[in-house]
C-alpha cells in the first residue's frame, strides 16, 4: 500500500457491469513527505474521499477485494483517508506531523 | 518479502472495514547497504513494531488473508517481523 492524493473524479457511463455504482477517481501517488512519486492513475474509491484528500491505496489483485463484486477488473483501490502522518525524519529526532 | 525501516505512522478514521483495529505504519524499504530504496509504503503492523525499527515486510495478499483472518481483505503489505540483525558477507551487518 502507498499514500496518494485525490486529483479529480472520473465519470464513465459505459463500463463493465461489475464496476457499476463504483466511484472512480484520479489519484497521484505520494511518498511519506507527501511529494508526488509518479504519474496520476485511475482508481476506485470505496471511502468517498474528496478532492485533494490524502489517502492510502492498494494495488494489484488485492485492489479488487475492496468491492464486494468478485473478480472485478480493478488494479488500484483507495481504501482509507489519512487524517495525519507522523514522521520520524531520522532515528534520533522526535516525531513531526505532516498534515494535508 | 523485503526489509525496511519504520519511519512513521498514519492516523486514519475513514477506511475500508478490513482495516478496522489495525495499526498502519510507514515503512521505508532498504537495500543491502541499509540505504533507502524506493518509495515509502504503508503497511499493516501485526507484530507491534515501533518507530525506527528494522522490520520484515511481506507484500502478498494471501499472507494478509491468513493473518487478518478475513476472506479477501484489500490489504497487501504486512509487517510480519522485527529484525534484530541482518548479517551479510564480509562481516557487514544491519542492526535493528
Amino acid at each position: 500500500m502507498q499514500l496518494g492524493r485525490i486529483r479529480g473524479s472520473i465519470v464513465a457511463t459505459r463500463k463493465l457491469d461489475r464496476l457499476s455504482g463504483v466511484r472512480l477517481v484520479m489519484m497521484e501517488p505520494l511518498d511519506s513527505e507527501l511529494r508526488v512519486t509518479g504519474p496520476p492513475v485511475a482508481a476506485i474509491d470505496v471511502v468517498h474521499a474528496r478532492l485533494n484528500d490524502v489517502v492510502y491505496w492498494v494495488g494489484s489483485r488485492e485492489a479488487a477485494f475492496a468491492i464486494p463484486e468478485p473478480h472485478a477488473a480493478v488494479d488500484v483501490a483507495i481504501v482509507g483517508i489519512v487524517d495525519s502522518v507522523n514522521i520520524l525524519p531520522d532515528r534520533n529526532s522526535s516525531f513531526r506531523k505532516v498534515t494535508k | 518479502m523485503t526489509i525496511g525501516r519504520v519511519v512513521g505512522n498514519i492516523v486514519s478514521t475513514i477506511k475500508h472495514p478490513a482495516y478496522n483495529r489495525t495499526k498502519l505504519l510507514l515503512v521505508q524499504p532498504l537495500n543491502m547497504d541499509g540505504e533507502p530504496d524506493g518509495a515509502t509504503m504503508v503497511a499493516v503492523d501485526t507484530v507491534g513494531a515501533g518507530s525506527g525499527e528494522l522490520v520484515l515486510v511481506c507484500k502478498e495478499g494471501s499472507a494478509a488473508r491468513m493473518v487478518l483472518g478475513l476472506p479477501n481483505p484489500p490489504v497487501r503489505s504486512l509487517i510480519i517481523g522485527i529484525i534484530d540483525e541482518v548479517k551479510l558477507a564480509e562481516g557487514i551487518s544491519l542492526k535493528g
